[in-house]
């Protein structure tokens, strides 16, 4: 019997939540027995690319389908399948996820089982998100991470977690629900239409098949279409988020344990960006040329508000949640500028703030465990305490900035290249972006590791121990292979890029159009 | 009458005489015997529910139409409620046998009452004639308002009975009215009759004013705003385990007959009412969502999302189509299980004492009894209507229903107003794991395991495979939406 991959990929952190909640009870074994866990399931994620065949394009990109009726009467599917952009996002999962659970053998002091048990369910819900073909499916893995990422935040939060906690889950929801109202009306369209408000349908019957929509998505009336995408809109925007949907962000960030900040950076916010590549831009083209100006500019002042307030925190961890909102500007950016360099470069950039902002928290993390503050009066000079610990956050705070040969620079250049080829002047606003991203990251530095180590709790910290260098060491790996050769990740989303270009504006790949493109350079 | 017709009625005429033997039980020295009141009454229930399965096949192919002068039928939609009550009503009184037990009231008369109140649910089920629906409420308000005051010496208890009997009356009082001025316009009280005249009247106020009479009459027993005042008051007043029969298996009744006049009766004029129902709806999911944000009191909270739920199932109603009538069934019975466990979780905290259950006593749940905090987290997303619990799929049908008869706005408000309610839920959720509990004592009986584990399950189940109830609602739909002429998907 076929069991599919991906639903291995998927269902394995399940399992071991539950052999966890059904036969552990010493957290020690727990805390190894669901790093292990994450690490084969890491492994059989890389399998999956292994076997991943990136030259086939057009409407086959989808690979390692697997399709079974779930509720027939509604039309909908248990319908899996992923291409180069959701491979990618999947195998992050899989390495942050075991980063995450990793880096909390110290940190979680208290109700361990349960941790490991939510990390896994959420690990679950959110490679299955990535996973779904059909919108029902889809959605309902996306409700799914939001309960454990709550309990995360709720239990081993800081000191205002219930306040983040609840936050963070009802800005989430709110902006699902639309997006569900969203996939109600697409729905409808493809089958019989809302007779009264006079749209036609298409008579396709129920489905709620994601590649059925891509199809039928030209052929939307524009009015629908911009009622839709807005539905969409709410729903990714609140979870990138972008401005001005982003006030969760700071709070959850700041108040979730060091994993819950990892995941929620790497993963829970590409959910939104992904969302935009995968479903509003191939099946709503006219709705998204039409906002297109809309969030462009609210994309724009996120880079610059973001990195604006990031300049002025006081607290570590907030400053990079902040500087989030900033780098998630640089992702829609480069996929609004609709061209297959800007839609690249923002694939890449998911990954890389992934790993770069990933590996920050962590950061951030360890030195809140040794001194319980997270303030950066608190410190200074560091660097002759922690040598080891100030040059791995010297690295991650260079890639997270776009330093070149660290990965960074490749996804923030690919936009660049991208965004200057449809307007000149949006690119010149994101590259005062950057200018301020290594303003507050340098600064941030320069205060924390500089300078004279006059506060006496810090002449005791201890350097990073082997657990926390072998995390660093992972990450900054994964930093300088993407920053000297990103070939194969080029390579992967290469066609998935073209498809989404492709229905979103049909125009570009034809010759007339090309050759106009290739002048204006 | 035939022979044919009591075949239709044979479980509802078996109710009525197991009820009656359950209140001459004491007369004739079972009193002391107080263990037996439930066994008895679940015998009972076991009885009527396999004569419901049992008739329904024996009339299967005869005209539903028929029975007792067109009064009464025994279609797919009554038989899916009438289960849907059997059971809930069997779980009601599991709920309530501990609480009995620790009384000093008599057993026997309150499952008679219960009993009772289940012939006038079925009734209103089978009824498709205002006269047959009418009495079925009557025989279900009349017990209920005597259940809400059955613990006699407590003031709460009787304020809560005084309180649902005046409104209540009044509302029956009103639903009457609007019943008469319907008759004297289509000169029927038949639901078919009464469609087939309306089909040539083109505008007529005084029918208009008899639809908003007999609206407000029902909304009031659905607890809609601005019909719902009572709710909390009596939720809170009244025994737990009847406060839950209120909320679920008496609303469910009033929703089935609600869902059953409106689509077959008075769908000619859905584009005079299904604005005003919009209304309703919209404030019921704003003002009942809103409101319970700031209740303490766990009773009190739960009666207001359960107007806010009324404002849900309203989504199904006025729609007037087939997804929003299955949506109508699916949302009754995921809602109904998922109070049930709920209720059954308050029960286990504070069966002691008979003051309301504050939000506070869940404090640390989850170290006292994991297992079932889990389970209120399940059952309280499933009221949220979070996947991968049964509340989503009902309120995915509804919400579609709405999106798909146009009312855009009102799906708006519902999804928005679904989000707002996560807020109270989880301050439940909040306290059973986030917050450090008192050493409180915590009664797990076996009757409340049971009903908590089987609400569970269903909730769960239907929630990760709900082909089977969608299918089963469609097919239990369909003779109401043949009526409505509403069928173009229920095939489907």
């Amino acid at each position: 019997m076929d069991i599919g991959i991906l639903n291995v990929v998927t269902y394995l952190p399940l399992l071991g939540a539950a052999f966890i909640l059904f036969f552990f009870t010493d957290p020690k074994k727990i805390r190894y027995f669901a790093t292990m866990v994450a690490v084969v399931d890491f492994i059989v994620s890389l399998f999956l690319w292994k076997y991943f065949d990136p030259t086939v394009g057009g409407d086959r990109i989808f690979q390692f389908r697997w399709t079974r009726d779930w509720i027939p009467s509604l039309g909908v599917k248990y319908d899996f399948g992923v291409d180069g952009i959701a491979l990618l996002l999947i195998v992050m999962t899989t390495f942050m996820g075991a980063i995450a659970i990793w880096s909390s053998f110290t940190a979680i002091d208290y109700r361990q089982k349960e941790y490991y048990v939510l990390l896994l369910l959420l690990q679950t819900g959110m490679i299955g998100t990535f996973c779904a073909l059909d919108f029902f499916l889809f959605y309902v893995f996306w409700e799914v991470m939001l309960v454990p990422m709550y309990f995360i935040i709720g239990i081993w939060g800081g000191a205002r977690k219930l306040y983040a906690a609840i936050k963070f889950f009802l800005y989430t929801l709110a902006g699902s629900v639309l997006m569900l109202l969203s996939i109600l009306a697409l729905y409808f369209f493809n089958d019989g239409g809302i007779p009264f408000l006079h749209i036609t349908g298409l008579g396709n019957g129920y489905s709620f098949s994601v590649l059925q929509y891509h199809e039928i998505g030209h052929l939307i009336p524009p009015t629908l279409q911009f009622w839709i995408f807005l539905g969409f809109f709410f729903g990714f925007a609140i979870k990138v988020p972008m401005f001005p949907f982003h006030t969760w962000l700071p709070d959850a960030h700041t108040e979730a344990p060091t994993a819950g900040s990892i995941i929620l950076a790497a993963v829970l916010l590409k959910m939104g960006t992904y969302g935009f590549i995968r479903f509003a831009l191939p099946i709503l083209p006219s709705a998204t040329k039409q906002l297109l100006p809309f969030i462009i500019g609210l994309s724009i002042v996120g880079i610059i508000y973001g990195a604006l307030v990031t300049l002025v925190q006081k607290d570590m961890k907030k400053l990079i949640a902040y500087s989030s909102v900033s780098h998630l500007g640089f992702v829609m950016l480069g996929m609004f500028a609709l061209n297959p360099m800007g839609l690249k470069g923002s694939v890449i950039q998911m990954i890389n703030h992934g790993i770069s902002t990933g590996a920050l928290f962590l950061l951030v993390g360890i030195i809140y465990e040794r001194r319980h503050s997270r303030m950066i009066a608190d410190y200074g000079g560091l660097a002759k305490q922690m040598p080891m610990y100030a040059t791995l956050f010297l690295i991650a705070a260079l890639s997270s900035m776009g330093l070149p040969a660290l990965n960074g620079f490749i996804g923030e250049f690919t936009i660049l290249l991208g965004v200057a080829n449809r307007n000149i002047w949006w690119a010149v606003f994101a590259a005062i972006g950057i200018v301020l991203g290594a303003a507050y990251l340098l600064w941030l530095y320069q205060r924390v590791f500089w300078g004279p180590l006059d506060n006496p709790a810090n002449k005791n910290v201890r350097d990073l121990n082997r657990r926390e260098l072998g995390l660093l060491v992972a990450l900054v790996a994964v930093m300088v292979w993407i920053g000297i050769y990103p070939k194969p990740i080029f390579d992967l989303i290469d066609k998935p890029v073209e498809y989404v270009v492709r229905k979103v504006d049909p125009g570009y790949f034809n010759p007339a159009q090309a050759v106009r493109v290739a002048e204006s350079k | 009458m035939t022979w044919n017709d009591v075949v239709f009625m044979l479980p509802e005429i078996i109710l009525s005489i197991g009820a009656s033997l359950l209140l001459i039980a004491p007369v004739v020295g079972w009193r002391a015997r107080e263990r037996s009141a439930k066994w008895a009454m679940l015998i009972l229930l076991a009885i009527t529910a396999a004569s419901v399965i049992i008739c329904s096949n024996v009339v299967e192919n005869l005209p539903q139409t028929a029975a007792f002068s067109s009064m009464f039928a025994l279609d797919g939609f009554a038989i899916f409620f009438k289960l849907l009550f059997v059971v809930a009503i069997a779980m009601i009184a599991l709920l309530s046998d501990d609480f009995l037990r620790e009384s000093r009231y008599s057993a026997w008369e309150y499952y008679s009452l219960l009993a009772f109140a289940l012939v006038g649910m079925m009734f209103m089920a089978s009824g498709i004639h205002l006269a047959s629906i009418y009495i079925g409420l009557e025989l279900m308000s009349l017990s209920s308002y005597i259940l809400a005051g059955f613990f006699k010496n407590e003031e709460k208890s009787t304020e809560a009975a005084m309180k649902y009997f005046v409104l209540g009356t009044v509302s029956s009082a009103i639903l009457l009215y609007g019943i008469s001025l319907i008759y004297g316009v289509t000169g029927s009280l038949n639901l078919m009759t009464i469609a087939k005249a309306m089909s040539t009247i083109i505008t007529n106020d005084a029918l208009m004013f008899g639809i908003m009479l007999l609206g407000a009459g029902l909304c009031f027993k659905i607890a809609a705003v601005p019909f719902h005042v009572w709710t909390p008051d009596v939720y809170e007043g009244a025994p737990t385990p009847i406060a839950a029969f209120l909320s679920t298996a008496s609303k469910g009744a009033a929703v089935a007959i609600f869902a059953r006049i409106f689509y077959v009766g008075l769908h000619d004029f859905q584009l005079d009412w299904s604005n005003i129902l919009a209304t309703i709806s919209a404030l019921s999911m704003i003002l009942g969502n809103l409101a319970a944000i700031t209740q303490d009191n766990v009773k009190r909270m739960l009666a207001y999302s359960s107007i806010g739920h009324a404002g849900y199932v309203l989504l199904g109603i006025l729609s007037l189509n087939a997804m929003g009538l299955r949506g109508v069934l699916i949302y009754t019975l995921v809602y109904v299980f998922a109070n049930l466990g709920i209720w059954a979780t308050v029960l286990m905290l504070r069966r002691h004492t008979y003051a309301g259950e504050r939000v506070d006593d869940f404090d640390g749940l989850h170290q006292r009894a994991p297992f079932w905090a889990f389970a209120m987290v399940i059952f309280l997303l499933s009221l949220g209507g979070i996947p991968p619990t049964a509340g989503f799929i009902g309120k995915y049908f509804l919400f579609a229903a709405a999106v798909q008869s146009g009312f855009g706005w009102l799906a708006i408000i519902a999804v928005l107003m679904s989000a707002v309610s996560m807020f109270f839920y989880f301050r439940i959720v909040v306290a059973m794991y986030l917050k450090e509990g008192h050493e409180a004592e915590v009664a797990i009986t076996p009757n409340l395991k049971l009903v908590a584990g089987v609400c569970l399950a269903i909730t769960l189940l239907f929630g990760i495979l709900p082909a089977p109830l969608i299918n089963q609602a469609t097919r239990s739909s369909n003779w109401v939406a043949t009526r409505a002429a509403v069928l173009t998907h229920a095939g489907r």
